[in-house]
């Protein structure tokens, strides 16, 4: 037993800390750390980096242009990026349809869609969830009509994260409506340019806009957008949930955010002191801290059986939940640190290029915006309910 | 990185775990703990027949050279047996200090009757008005002939009460507080001057209020050098409670899940209401963090001390707060029979909430890890 890293896995992390150090965009990490808006353009920018140096898609196989890596490999790379402020690597593309094509698709489908992928060239967004289908995604109601060589598709996604730069959308549609629900449903490419689309924004209680909906007025997609086959999509949208996700816990962002939020504790006054160093305050950063050490020790333990072939199935819904609860846990401290001038909302300062008067200590500009915005991680990717009940029944037996 | 057990940690882990398995059942526990020792002495015997007297020390002394890994796998295999012999007062905590300050003869005599199972100990540190503060010592020693004189009281000694010799921390100079002037002496536990009040804690197990008056006792090693090794002592002995404290949660566990799946109201197993699946989940999730904080301890006591002391305060902190819900949620989930004497699952909560009040509680270990928050983790 042996909780520290080995030699290569020094190596490798010493390798990576020197890409970031050189190919990270200093104005991009920037953005990153003061929660500052992040344009498609910095997104797109850093993963055709990422896509030079090979390093886009961690999880593909080596001969479609995956890293290769192992799953303790792929979780150095994760922290190390975190830690340098690099951008998410929007997973709807690379990790979410990419996998399904890969396992799924036929030739030509890999052929078409792989590459824009890893260079970043095509924008994807997921086309799952709708206004009757959350938790219960299988109630979805969106159709598709075989007629000649097209569906005709009916209905509206919601909940699309990004869909407003979209070119593309992965969907799930009811391709059978007489069978039963998980039966009737197959998955379906859709480019976002055909007519009979209309993406409205939603924005949220935050003031972002980060999502949408998307509404289907008789589109016409053909059949050879189909992936797997037909009334199977169940079956892709599983394999999706169950995909590796070495990055669920947010170890890495954790203790990005618990940095920052010390450095800023130790500025603020209160009572003539320093922040950090008032009880109730500190007391609560060291239960995060314990909490956070729990958590990685955790997600390690997860990593090192995947390493060693056990595949991580209901495990990562346990991380899913710790994981987003810290996260949250730390907003909330966030937000406490900066006391009153936690209300001041200019969410045009929110910009990198705003040159206005802030209000208040620089920090705390974001913080409000960011603890109600982060309320979505316990939500999405299955809300933790559903998490616990993928626990309750797969690994307890319940 | 590596979670696998080494060949000779997995042999330890069978060892105990058969020995737990085929000596411990629940109502051979209960013959044991309602005797009046309080354990078993064949039990302890056994212990020595398979080298678990050893673990922690040197193969010179018929030991296996054990650290961390080694004692939690042996301590989390007793917590799943919810073993009753003073293993952590005798090997862990008295043991180990006396191999840490010992003169080669003091070791040669007393580590060898440890490991030979011949002489139990326990180690007298805290004293009544000190709660968890291992500093607050008042007793004193003074020199006398060729030895020293003991005076003073120490608190809820566990397993005092049946011990041979007792280590105790005495004050060979400073003041009660004070981390200097710290000696350890071992002194025989039936010497004059030597008043034990006896007694059974709630979890099963017993302990003793214990006065020197006068009492005649042996240095180890130098006078006022003991703080550091008692401290090592104390870390190693938390790692070891926290492994028993994983253990005896993972029964808990293992109990209530069969218990939900089993015991059936409005007609169905009451594992199929989902407040109670969420329940249940939430007591797994409990236990997964309480035992990647007990390896990460384990792992960490050969490190520097403030990194050492970081990460044992977050653990031992962790287990007190996780082992306490999962023992309440454990109970709760049981229903009436949860608060029965003669459910097994009973003994386990009680045991799991009193790991917390034993080197420290969850309060105690929070501000621990309070004043060593500016220690980096990435230090290590």
């Amino acid at each position: 037993m042996d909780i520290n890293y080995t030699p290569e896995e020094l190596a490798f992390r010493d390798e990576v800390r020197a890409f970031l150090d050189e190919k990270l965009p200093k104005d991009i990490a920037s953005k990153v750390k003061n929660s500052q808006h992040l344009g498609k353009q910095d997104t797109v920018r850093w993963q055709k980096i990422l896509n030079e140096k090979g390093w886009m898609a961690l999880h593909w196989p080596k001969e479609h242009g995956g890293t290769g890596w192992s799953p303790i490999q792929k979780h150095i790379f994760e922290e190390e990026c975190a830690e340098y402020g690099a951008p998410t690597v929007l997973p709807f593309g690379v990790n979410m349809v990419a996998p399904v094509i890969i396992k799924f698709g036929t030739e030509e489908q890999k052929q078409k869609y792989l590459p824009p992928i890893l260079n970043s060239d095509v924008w994807w967004c997921q086309g799952y969830s709708e206004p009757g289908a959350g938790s219960d995604l299988a109630g979805l109601k969106t159709k598709a009509v075989r007629e000649g060589d097209h569906y005709i598709v009916n209905g509206q996604k919601t909940w699309t994260t990004l869909g407003q730069h979209a070119d593309w959308i992965f969907c799930l549609v009811r391709t059978d409506p007489n069978a039963k629900k998980q039966e009737g449903i197959s998955f379906l490419l859709i480019d976002m340019q055909t007519p009979g689309i209309t993406v409205r924004p939603l924005i949220t209680l935050d003031g972002e806009h980060e999502v949408n909906e998307v509404f289907f007025d008789d589109v016409k997609v053909p059949v050879e957008n189909l992936v797997g086959e037909e009334n199977k999509g169940w079956t892709c949208a599983k394999y999706l949930l169950t995909f590796e996700r070495t990055g669920i816990a947010g170890v890495g962002q954790s203790k990005a955010a618990l940095k920052h939020l010390k450095e800023v504790a130790s500025k603020v006054q209160q009572n003539g002191k320093p922040l950090i160093e008032d009880p109730l305050f500190r007391h609560r950063l060291a239960d995060v801290e314990m909490e956070l050490m729990a958590l990685e020790m955790t997600n390690l333990r997860t990593v090192a059986a995947a390493q060693a072939g056990g595949v991580p199935g209901a495990e990562s819904s346990f991380l899913k939940i710790m994981g987003t609860e810290l996260r949250q846990e730390i907003t909330d401290l966030f937000r406490r640190a900066a006391g009153p001038y936690a209300q001041p909302f200019l969410p045009e300062s929110f910009e990198a290029d705003y040159d206005g008067e802030m209000v208040g200590p620089d920090f705390a500009n974001t913080v409000s915006a960011k603890y109600f915005n982060m309320r979505k991680l316990s939500i999405f990717g299955g809300s933790n309910e559903i998490q616990k009940n993928i626990i309750a029944k797969m690994i307890l037996g319940l | 990185m590596d979670f696998k057990l080494s060949d000779e940690q997995r042999m330890l882990e069978e060892t105990v775990g058969r020995l737990v398995r085929d000596g411990y059942p629940f109502d051979v526990r209960e013959k044991a703990r309602t005797s009046e020792l309080g354990f078993s002495k064949e039990m302890w015997q056994q212990f020595a027949e398979l080298g678990l007297l050893g673990v922690p020390f040197a193969e010179d002394f018929g030991g296996f050279n054990g650290g961390g890994p080694e004692l939690m796998v042996v301590a989390e295999g007793f917590g799943r047996g919810l073993v009753l012999e003073p293993y952590l007062a005798t090997v862990v905590l008295s043991g180990t200090l006396i191999d840490a300050l010992g003169s080669d003869s003091q070791k040669e005599s007393l580590i060898s009757a440890i490991v030979g199972g011949e002489v139990r100990l326990a180690l007298a540190a805290y004293e009544p008005e000190g709660r968890y503060d291992h500093t607050h010592v008042a007793t004193t020693a003074e020199k006398s002939g060729d030895g020293y004189s003991l005076n003073g009281s120490k608190a809820v000694v566990l397993h005092g009460d049946s011990a041979d010799k007792l280590v105790v921390i005495a004050r060979t100079g400073g003041s009660t507080h004070e981390r200097t002037g710290l000696s350890a002496f071992v002194v025989d536990a039936s010497a004059e001057g030597v008043s034990r009040r006896g007694y059974e804690t709630i979890d099963g197990l017993r302990a003793a209020e214990i006065t020197f008056n006068n009492a005649a006792a042996e240095l180890l090693g130098d006078e006022g050098s003991a703080i550091d090794a008692l401290e090592k002592s104390l870390a190693l002995g938390i790692v070891v409670l926290c492994a028993e404290a994983t253990g005896a949660m993972e029964v808990a566990c293992d109990q209530t899940l069969d218990y939900i799946k089993e015991r059936q109201q409005f007609g169905v197993p009451i594992g199929k209401f989902q407040a109670l699946q969420h329940r249940m989940v939430e007591m797994r999730m409990e236990l997964e963090k309480a035992r990647s904080m007990t390896i990460l301890a384990a792992c960490s006591l050969e490190l520097d001390a403030p990194i050492r002391a970081k990460r044992v305060a977050a653990a031992k902190a962790l287990i007190g707060k996780s082992g306490r819900k999962v023992a309440e949620e454990a109970i709760q989930l049981h229903g009436g029979m949860g608060m029965m004497e003669e459910t097994p699952l009973s003994h386990y909560a009680k045991r799991i909430v009193m790991i917390d009040h034993q080197l420290g509680d969850l309060g105690y270990h929070m501000q621990q890890l309070e004043t060593l928050l500016d220690v980096d983790e990435d230090a290590a």
